[in-house]
C-alpha cells in the first residue's frame, strides 16, 4: 500500500459506506474509529477513542456487509457497506440500553452525573421511554472511603474504561472486573475492598473516564446546574465525548 | 482450622516455584493454593500478588470468575450436586435435601461447625451414572438414598476421603457400541511411526483428504485449521486439546481420556509435527481432576517411550511435549478463545475475533485448538490414511461420531456410529421407550420431537458435539428448558450486555411461567430476546442461550400452555409472593394476610 493511501481526502483513499455516505478510513481502523474521525456518530458506551476497544456493551452494533458486528472492534474493509442508523438496529440498541438500566440502579434525578452521563444521553438519543424489563434492583453498597472520590457502584455498566485507564495510562491497576455472569462487578485493588486503601488519586486518568456516574468527585455537588450540562446543551450525537468536567 | 502463624509462604513458595512465578500459570497456582485451606485465603492473595508483582485485584478478578474456586471459607467437605436435567430426572434434588437435613446445613451455605457445605453445580459429565456429586472435587456417582446416608455418616465422622470405600469413587466407561475409533486397539506410537515415514506436508494432505471436521461442535475442517496455523509465520506454534467438555449431557471426552489417552496424545503429536509446535496443552475441566494423575502417568510413559520430548522417534528436531492445565468450573472456557485466555491464567472471557487462534492464540502465537475426539480421529488417519477415513460415514460427514447417551433409556453410555445414523436407530440401540424428545448436542443444540426421529446425525442435518439426552413421555419439557436456561444464566461469562443481562431476563421469564404468572405476551418477549441475543452477543453461548426455550415452545407447546393462567400480561413482581416472607416471620397465614391466592413457587 502506498504512503498516499494514508493521507485523508486523497482520491485513492480507501473508503467504505456508512448509511449511504462515503467514509474514508486508514488501515487498521475499526468502523467506529473511522466514522468518528469523519464526524459521524454511532452510539457507543464502552468505546472511548482514547483507549483500546473493548467490545462489551454492544451498543455500537451495526451491520457490516449484512452481518451484525460491534463497530468498535470490527475492522473496516474497503467498500464495506455499513448500516447503523436504521430502525431495527436502533430498536436493538434501545433494548440493550434497557438491559443496562434494569441491571443496575439508575435514579437519574438524584445522580450527580445527570446531564453528563452517556448512558442517559444515549437513551434520550434513542428515544428510550421506559426501562421495559423488570428491574433487578441489585444490592450494591457505595464506597465513600476515599477523601475526594465516591464510588457509586449502583450505576456501573461494567464497561471497564476505568480499568483500562488505570492500567494503560496511570500504570496503577486500581480497578478490575470480578465475578462472573450477572454477578460480574467492579473491584478496587485493596484487600479491604475500599478505594481509600488504593493508590487512586483525582489526577488519575481513571478518575475521569467513567461514562456514567460511578466515580464521582466529592463536594462539588451540582456545581453545574442541571439544564446546563453537556448533553442538555447538545445531544450526544453532536458531542459524543464532551470535555471532561469534574463531576 | 486456620493456622495462626499467617505465613502462607509455607505452601505457596513451592507452588510458585513449581510454576516458575509465571502469571500465565495463575489459575493453576490458585487451584493448588486452594487445596490447602479448601478456599483461597485473602492473605494468600496478598502473598501471590507480592510474589508475582501483580495487582491483587487482578488475582481476585481471576479467582472469582471460576465457580470451583472460593474466596470465602467452605466446609471441610464441599459437596456439589451435579444439576443437569438428567440428574434432576434421577432425583438429585430429593437426595440433596436429604443430605442437607441429615447434616444440618442449607443449600449454598456452610454448616455452623464448618464441617460441610452443600450446593449445586453445572453438569459434571457423569450423566450416564448419575445422580452425581463432587466432594472436594472428587466425583461420586450412582447416588441412592443408601449411598447418601453412608456419605453423611462418613462426613459426620470426619473420615478423610482417602479412607472412604473405594467403590464410591468407581467411574464406569459404559461403552455400548464401538466402531473404528473405540474398537481400534490402538498401540501407542503406531500412528506416529506411519506419520514419520511421510513429510509433514503429506500428513497434512492425509488430514485434508480425510475431510475430518472438528468434533467439538463447530465442525470446522481440521485440515484447513492445521494448514492456516502451519503457514502462520511465527517463532512458536501451539497445540491445544480442548478437554473442557462442559456441554451438559456430554461425557465422551471423559471416557476417551480415561481409556484412549494414547490416541489423544498421539493425535496432538501428529498435529505438532504438521504445524511445527514444540508445546501442547490439554485444558482439562476441573470436574475431571480425578483424571490428572492417570494422564500425567501416561505422558510420563510416552516420554520414556520416546514419543514425547526431544527427538521424537529419533527424528532430530522433532521436539514436542504436553502439559496439562486444569480448569476450575467455567463452561465458557470450552469456547476456544476463552480457553486460551484461561490457559494464560486470566478470566475466561472470549476474545474479539478476528484474529483467530490459528494466527493469534496462546500468547498471541499461532495455535490449533481441537476437541479430544478430533485428535483421536487424527491418530486413526495418521495410521490408516485419509482415504480410508473418508470412506466411513457419509458424503458431508466423514468418519464416526461418538454419542454420549443419557436420560430415559435402558443403557446410557457411549455409542459410536458412522455419521448418518438416524436418531431412531440410536434410540433403539440404547433401549429407549416411549420417547417424547431428544436433546441433541446439549442445551446449545437442538431439541427434536418424535416426528423428527428419522433425522440423521450429520453436519448437514443434526450436527452434534456428542450429547444425546432422551426424554420419555412422562417428562415435562418446560422443566427441561428451564433447567437449560438456568445453566446458561449460571455460565454466562458476563462480558457482553446482551448475554449477561439477557440470560437472567430469560431465566426470570421461565420462573415467572413456572410460577403461573405467564401470558402469551411473554412468548413474544422471549422471541425478541432471542433475536437480540443472536445478533448482538459476543460469542456462541449468548447466541444459543434461547434455543432450548424456542425449540420447546415450538414443539411442546402444551407444556407451556398449561402454565398460562393469564391471557393478559402481568408483571413478574408479585406483591403477594413478596408478602409471603412477612407472613412467615409473623407466623400469619389467614386469608387477611394474603392478597390473592396461594402460590406454588419454589
Ligand atoms: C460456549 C461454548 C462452549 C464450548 N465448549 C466446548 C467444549 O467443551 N469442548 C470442545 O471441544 N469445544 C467446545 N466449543 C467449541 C470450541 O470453541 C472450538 O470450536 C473447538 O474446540 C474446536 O475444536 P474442533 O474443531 O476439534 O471441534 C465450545 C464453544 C462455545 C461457543
Ligand atoms: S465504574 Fe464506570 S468506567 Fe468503570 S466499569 Fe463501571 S461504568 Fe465503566
Ligand atoms: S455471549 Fe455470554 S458468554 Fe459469550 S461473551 Fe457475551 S456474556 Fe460472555
Ligand atoms: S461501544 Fe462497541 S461494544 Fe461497547
Amino acid at each position: 500500500m502506498s504512503q498516499n493511501n494514508k493521507t485523508p481526502h486523497n482520491k485513492n483513499q480507501a473508503t467504505f459506506i456508512l448509511d449511504g455516505k462515503t467514509i474514508p478510513f486508514t488501515e487498521g481502523q475499526t468502523i467506529i474509529q473511522a466514522a468518528m474521525a469523519s464526524g459521524e456518530y454511532i452510539p457507543h458506551l464502552c468505546f472511548n477513542p482514547e483507549f483500546k476497544p473493548h467490545g462489551s456493551c454492544k451498543i455500537c452494533t451495526v451491520t457490516a456487509n449484512g452481518r451484525q458486528a460491534a463497530s468498535c472492534t470490527q475492522q473496516t474493509q474497503a467498500d464495506m457497506v455499513v448500516e447503523s442508523n436504521t430502525k431495527p438496529i436502533n430498536d436493538e440498541r434501545r433494548a440493550l440500553l434497557q438491559m443496562l438500566f434494569v441491571e443496575g440502579n439508575h435514579f437519574c434525578p438524584s445522580c450527580e452525573k445527570s446531564g453528563d452521563c452517556q448512558l442517559q444521553a444515549t437513551a434520550y438519543e434513542l428515544n428510550m421511554m421506559s426501562p421495559h424489563f423488570d428491574h433487578f434492583s441489585p444490592d450494591r453498597p457505595l464506597d465513600s472511603s476515599h477523601a475526594e472520590y465516591l464510588l457509586d457502584y449502583n450505576r456501573c455498566i461494567l464497561c471497564s474504561l476505568c480499568a483500562r485507564a488505570s492500567s494503560d495510562v496511570d500504570g496503577k491497576n486500581v480497578f478490575s472486573l470480578a465475578g462472573r455472569g450477572i454477578k460480574t462487578h467492579l473491584i478496587v485493588n485493596a484487600k479491604s475492598g475500599k478505594l481509600a486503601d488504593t493508590d487512586f488519586t483525582g489526577d488519575d486518568k481513571a478518575a475521569h473516564v467513567c461514562p456514567v456516574g460511578v466515580i464521582i468527585k466529592k463536594r462539588v455537588g451540582f456545581a453545574v446546574p442541571i439544564g446546563k450540562r453537556s448533553f442538555d446543551e447538545h445531544p450526544i450525537s453532536a458531542t459524543p465525548h464532551p470535555k471532561v468536567r469534574d463531576v | 482450622m486456620l493456622s495462626q502463624d499467617n505465613t502462607h509462604s509455607d505452601y505457596l513458595d513451592s507452588i510458585l516455584s513449581r510454576h516458575q512465578h509465571n502469571t500465565h500459570n495463575l489459575l493453576q497456582m490458585l487451584r493448588e493454593a486452594q487445596e490447602h485451606y479448601g478456599y483461597i485465603h485473602s492473605e494468600a492473595i496478598d502473598y501471590l500478588a507480592q510474589q508475582l508483582q501483580s495487582p491483587r485485584s487482578m488475582i481476585e478478578g481471576v479467582a472469582s470468575f471460576y465457580s470451583l474456586l472460593y474466596l470465602q471459607p467452605q466446609g471441610d467437605y464441599r459437596v456439589l450436586f451435579s444439576d443437569n436435567i438428567t440428574d434432576r430426572m434421577l432425583g438429585n434434588i430429593d437426595l440433596m435435601e436429604s443430605m442437607c437435613g441429615q447434616l444440618w446445613v442449607e443449600v449454598g451455605k456452610v454448616s455452623e461447625d464448618g464441617l460441610v457445605s452443600i450446593n449445586t453445580t453445572s453438569c459434571t459429565g457423569m450423566c450416564d451414572q448419575g445422580p452425581a456429586v463432587l466432594i472436594n472435587n472428587i466425583a461420586i456417582n450412582h447416588l441412592t438414598q443408601d449411598r447418601i446416608n453412608s456419605l453423611c455418616e462418613l462426613i459426620r465422622e470426619r473420615v478423610p476421603l482417602s479412607g472412604w470405600p473405594l467403590e464410591f469413587f468407581a467411574i464406569e466407561d459404559n461403552i455400548y457400541k464401538k466402531d473404528i475409533l473405540l474398537d481400534s486397539n490402538f498401540k501407542s506410537g503406531s500412528a506416529l511411526a506411519e506419520v514419520l515415514k511421510r513429510s509433514s506436508e503429506e500428513t497434512l494432505q492425509e488430514i485434508k483428504t480425510s475431510k475430518l471436521r472438528g468434533r467439538g461442535g463447530a465442525g470446522y475442517l481440521t485440515g484447513s485449521k492445521w494448514e492456516f496455523c502451519r503457514i502462520a509465520v511465527s517463532e512458536q506454534h501451539y497445540v491445544v486439546c480442548n478437554a473442557d467438555e462442559g456441554e451438559p449431557g456430554t461425557f465422551k471426552d471423559r471416557v476417551l481420556l480415561n481409556t484412549y489417552a494414547d490416541m489423544v496424545f498421539e493425535g496432538m503429536t501428529i498435529c505438532a509435527h504438521v504445524i511445527n509446535a514444540k508445546k501442547g496443552f490439554i485444558y482439562l475441566r476441573g470436574e475431571y481432576r480425578y483424571l490428572l494423575d492417570h494422564l500425567n502417568a501416561i505422558l510420563q510413559r510416552r516420554r520414556q517411550q520416546g514419543l514425547l520430548g526431544n527427538n521424537i522417534f529419533g527424528h532430530a528436531n522433532f521436539n514436542f511435549d504436553i502439559e496439562i492445565h486444569l480448569g476450575a468450573g467455567a463452561y465458557i472456557c470450552g469456547e476456544e478463545s476463552a480457553l486460551i485466555e484461561s490457559l494464560e491464567g486470566k478470566r475466561g472471557t472470549p476474545r474479539n475475533r478476528p484474529p483467530f487462534p490459528v494466527t493469534s492464540g496462546y500468547l498471541n502465537q499461532p495455535t490449533v485448538v481441537n476437541n479430544v475426539e478430533t485428535f483421536c480421529a487424527a491418530s486413526l488417519i495418521g495410521l490408516h490414511g485419509g482415504a480410508w477415513y473418508a470412506d466411513v460415514g457419509i458424503e458431508t460427514s466423514s468418519g464416526t461420531k461418538i454419542l454420549s447417551v443419557s436420560g430415559d433409556c435402558a443403557r446410557p453410555g457411549l455409542y459410536e456410529y458412522p455419521f448418518g445414523v438416524t436418531v431412531a436407530q440410536v434410540l433403539a440401540d440404547c433401549g429407549a421407550k416411549n420417547t417424547q424428545a431428544v436433546q441433541i448436542s446439549g442445551p446449545s443444540g437442538i431439541c427434536i420431537a418424535a416426528n423428527e426421529f428419522e433425522r440423521r446425525i450429520a453436519f448437514d442435518d443434526l450436527p452434534t458435539a456428542g450429547a444425546f439426552m432422551v426424554f420419555d413421555e412422562s417428562r415435562d419439557m418446560f422443566e427441561v428448558a428451564r433447567n437449560f436456561v438456568h445453566f446458561f444464566k449460571h455460565e454466562s461469562c458476563g462480558f457482553c450486555t446482551p448475554c449477561r443481562v439477557g440470560t437472567s431476563l430469560l431465566s426470570n421469564m421461565m420462573n415467572k411461567l413456572a410460577n403461573g404468572h405467564g401470558s402469551p405476551y411473554d412468548f413474544t418477549e422471549i422471541e425478541k430476546l432471542n433475536v437480540l441475543l443472536l445478533s448482538t452477543s459476543h460469542c456462541g453461548l449468548g447466541h444459543s442461550a434461547c434455543n432450548p426455550v424456542l425449540d420447546t415452545i415450538a414443539k411442546f407447546r402444551p407444556a407451556y400452555d398449561k402454565r398460562l393462567t393469564h391471557k393478559e400480561y402481568i408483571p413478574a413482581f408479585d406483591l403477594d409472593y413478596a408478602l409471603s416472607q412477612a407472613r412467615q416471620m409473623t407466623g400469619r397465614d389467614d386469608t387477611g394476610a394474603h392478597l390473592e391466592r396461594i402460590h406454588v413457587s419454589k
